[in-house]
């Protein structure tokens, strides 16, 4: 369950010691963008022993990466991967060959370390033109394919257009990844909502991607996780529902009935499928909020 | 008749003040204060030697003091908070006797009761009439609140008002009256605006500190305090302003209407007042501009003395009275006691301040700090210095965890009912450890530099050289 | 080996540590930390490991530090030993 990712700067200490109380399902720790060219170096040695010492309990922790065209991200990979990240991100990612070639290297450093080959996952970030193209094929050029996320920051500088509160301009985009996803059966995840300050702006944008089809949604800063996660997480409308849609079907068996209806409407695999998504979901939250003593 | 003297040296002299005998100030103008440093130097070219300074506290402002602790004007201190700058000096061993902590609540009380006798107060106040009716409401050098002012002004034998805006008599809005009131002078400035009260308090953006304030409000709710005439008192750092917001759009969402906000007061506090969550501000001492300007023009919003506030011996006060307080810490240990006085090194650098006051008085005293800082445990076996004793204290609230005091066993009940992470406070400590590693102790030298008093005026603890 | 040339790592930021390693003729470490009283020895052992591993025998390390944990102190050495072109022993 990935209601939330929230990005946290892979250089500064302070941060990293409380990525796992800050709410989020999953931390990403940054090496690309929120890290100084001159500092590339630091970061990745501070990123790895963070996963060598800390515990970040119940928290996944996913490592972003600097970009093929950087010269700095197979250094990325040699220092992360033999301390297992739970996922690796791997950045501006425009084809499937893209997701090949970073795979192969991450095999090449599992096999020397002895681990399991394709223990590793990768969550591809799709933030060019030509990578929500090719987003289906990325999507499915790898078994550590575990999810895809659009960024739509980069996206809208290369769809040469501006980037909006409303976001009208990467609706198709948004879409196009979903359905990408979906089609790989794999999760997506949402670009962050960037105004840290406009809550209601964040609660809307949340509910529109949730409402594409999106599986969870980034944070730019920790005060915009407790909304994404709110939007994300099924309600106790929901909740209830997904309940009764089990009880009828095991009404119905114990009655012999082969189909059964719930409030007039007949229930069918999608439906039963997305109870039993629902009520998995609920489950991971109640054990997330009674982890303690 | 006037009391107007023409300089600090003549109001000093007409004072009568001699070798011996103790003097007051109040910290008002806290970092921005002229006035100490300058009636010290007026006392040093007289020649006057071996004085006690009772000040409700010393900021940094206040360094040179030093100077005059070293010529031996003065020879004994009396505080209730002691800034880093004079506190490592002292910490150090620049003074033979040691330092008098009290609390914000402890020293009226010890003033009132004659325990500790002021011979003159001297009274910085941003207006004032010739007469020494006077405030810190209005003027160029307007710090809000002259609580802390009041018991010394009443009660020495002699008192003088230092101001820089002299008007009118009878002055409108005084908080101290001239029945209080021997001489009156005017100077240039009594202090820095800039440092007297910054401009805006603002709120933490530190995500752990945020995340704090928020479970602070969830112990809040759960506690089953926050309805219809809840009352409230905050800090101005870290998460304390934050849980102050949270706490603005929780008690609109619900429309509870408390009934006060006690401080310590910042436009956080103002926000409560003007967006009616609260009836009313009892304040004793203004932290930002936007308090100050409420206090002159908001009657909802009062000024009450250090006696009122937060007296153990007076017939009734307002601490007591408190629902909800949330205070920080430097240390707490597994007795709940808490340190606001001494850092890692064991350098004073605060005070109980009103912190001691208001945990006794509270109906849920709630610290909130986080569980490590820059590597030092905020829960361990013992306290560096015991300012606020753990009998006091009923919840340490860290985001690793809440911890509750056994002896409110209510309250955890509560806590847990409510979902939230409740831990021991053992758990707490180890928490830390596993994060810090286990530290080597402090080496302290043997020679005690302060003692630290209880509300009560008993002895809590010492504070030790740093070698 | 001997650090040859001079290199910086981390910052003076709160719970993070700067090294600054410096040429010199012996193997010497100064400490200034906000914790040395109750972490001086543990500071002080995990540089001299870190050195061992990199195999550095003469040169000046100044650690400042800020309350960082251990594993900080180490990736901020580790980073200044590889940028005095030092790599670890295999």
């Amino acid at each position: 369950m990935r209601r939330s990712m929230l990005f946290l700067p892979g250089n500064t200490p302070n941060i990293i010691m409380n990525a796992d109380v800050l709410g989020a399902d999953s931390v990403i720790l940054d090496l690309e963008d929120a890290v100084a060219p001159n500092q590339k170096d630091a970061a990745r040695i501070l990123v790895r022993n963070a996963l060598k010492t800390m515990d970040f309990a119940g928290c996944e922790v996913i490592v972003r990466i600097n970009p093929l065209s950087s010269g700095e991200w197979e250094a990325d990979l040699e220092e992360i991967i033999p301390w297992g990240p739970d996922v690796i991100m791997p950045t501006k990612i425009g084809s499937s060959q893209d997701v090949q070639t970073i795979s192969a290297c991450i095999s090449r450093i599992e096999e020397k370390h002895h681990m399991e080959v394709g223990h590793t996952k990768l969550m591809p970030l799709i933030e060019t033109a030509r990578g929500v193209e090719n987003s289906f094929h990325i999507a499915e050029a790898d078994p550590r394919v575990c999810a895809i996320f659009i960024g739509c920051e980069d996206l809208t500088a290369d769809l040469c257009c501006e980037r909006t509160k409303e976001g009208h301009e990467v609706f198709y985009a948004r879409s196009r990844v979903v359905c990408a996803a979906r089609a790989a059966g794999i999760d997506v995840y949402d670009t962050p909502f960037t105004d840290i300050n406009d809550d209601e702006g964040l609660r809307k944008d949340s509910e529109f991607a949730k409402g594409l089809g999106f599986s969870g949604k980034a944070c730019i800063n920790p005060r915009q996780v407790d909304t994404v996660n709110a939007v994300f997480s099924p309600s106790e409308e929901a909740i209830t529902y997904a309940k009764r849609v089990f009880q009828v079907i095991e009404e119905g068996k114990r009655m012999g009935r082969g189909a059964v209806a719930l409030d007039g409407k007949m229930i069918d695999k999608p439906i039963v499928d997305r109870a039993r998504r629902v009520l998995e979901m609920a489950e991971l939250i109640q054990k997330k909020v009674t982890v303690h003593e | 008749m006037s009391k107007l003297v023409s300089s600090l040296t003549e109001a000093i002299q007409k004072c009568g003040l001699k070798d011996h005998m103790t003097i007051s100030f109040h910290h008002h103008l806290r970092n921005g204060d002229y006035v100490l440093n300058k009636v010290l130097d007026a006392i040093s070219e007289l020649g006057i030697k071996d004085l006690t300074v009772n000040a409700s506290s010393i900021f940094d402002i206040h360094e040179p003091i030093l100077k005059h602790i070293k010529s031996g004007v003065v020879t004994g201190l009396e505080v209730d908070y002691m800034g880093q700058t004079v506190g490592e000096a002292i910490s150090h061993g620049a003074l033979a006797k040691p330092v008098v902590f009290r609390t914000h609540g402890g020293r009226p009380a010890a003033i009132e009761s004659g325990r500790t006798p002021i011979d003159v107060a001297f009274v910085a106040a941003s207006q004032s009439d010739e007469m020494g009716n006077c405030t810190g409401k209005y003027g160029k050098s307007a710090c809000g609140a002259l609580g802390y002012a009041m018991s010394d002004a009443r009660c020495a034998a002699k008192t003088v008002v230092v101001t820089d805006d002299l008007e009118p008599y009878p002055l409108q809005g005084f908080s101290i009256p001239e029945t209080d009131v021997d001489y009156v002078v005017a100077i240039d400035a009594i202090g820095n605006p800039a440092g007297i009260v910054s401009g805006t308090t603002k709120i933490t953006r530190d995500p752990v500190g945020l995340k704090m304030a928020d479970m602070a409000i969830q112990v809040i709710q759960a506690s089953g305090l926050l309805k219809d005439g809840f009352s409230f008192q905050t800090g101005a750092g870290g998460a304390s302003l934050a849980a102050a917001v949270f706490l603005k759009d929780l008690m609109l969402e619900k429309k509870i209407k408390g009934s006060f906000v006690m401080g310590g007061i910042t436009g956080y506090l103002v926000d409560l007042l003007e967006s009616g969550c609260f009836r009313n501000i009892m304040d004793v001492q203004c932290f930002d501009m936007k308090a100050v300007e409420s206090l002159a023009h908001d009657p909802r919003h009062m000024e009450v003395s250090a006696s009122h506030y937060a007296s153990p011996t007076a017939k009734s006060s307002i601490a007591d009275q408190l629902d909800v307080v949330i205070l920080g810490a430097t240390q707490v240990d597994t007795n709940f006691n808490v340190n606001v006085h001494t850092n890692s090194r064991g350098i004073i650098m605060g005070g109980s301040g009103g912190h001691t006051d208001i945990a006794a008085g509270a109906k849920l005293s709630m610290i909130v700090a986080p569980l490590s800082r820059a590597r030092m445990s905020l829960v361990v076996d013992r306290v560096q210095t015991i300012s606020t004793p753990g009998s006091t204290v009923d919840v340490v609230l860290t985001q690793r965890g809440i911890a509750v005091n056994p002896r409110r066993e209510d309250l955890q009940v509560q806590l847990k009912k409510a979902g939230l992470p409740v831990v021991s406070i053992e758990t707490l400590k180890k928490t830390a450890e596993e994060i810090n590693g286990i530290p080597e102790p402090l080496a302290l030298g043997s020679r005690i530099v302060a003692e630290v008093e209880g509300r009560d005026g008993k002895l809590l603890d010492h504070i030790y050289e740093v070698l | 080996m001997k650090i040859t040339q001079r290199a910086l790592a981390g910052t003076v930021e709160s719970s993070d540590c700067m090294v600054m390693l410096l040429p010199a003729e012996e193997l010497s470490i100064e400490i200034d930390s906000i914790v040395k009283q109750q972490y001086g020895h543990v500071i002080e052992k995990l540089v001299r490991d870190m050195l061992k591993k990199f195999d550095v025998t003469a040169g000046l390390v100044k650690i400042q530090d800020q309350g960082a944990l251990d594993c900080v102190i180490e990736a901020r050495v580790e980073t200044a030993l590889r940028r005095a072109g030092k790599e670890a022993k295999a």
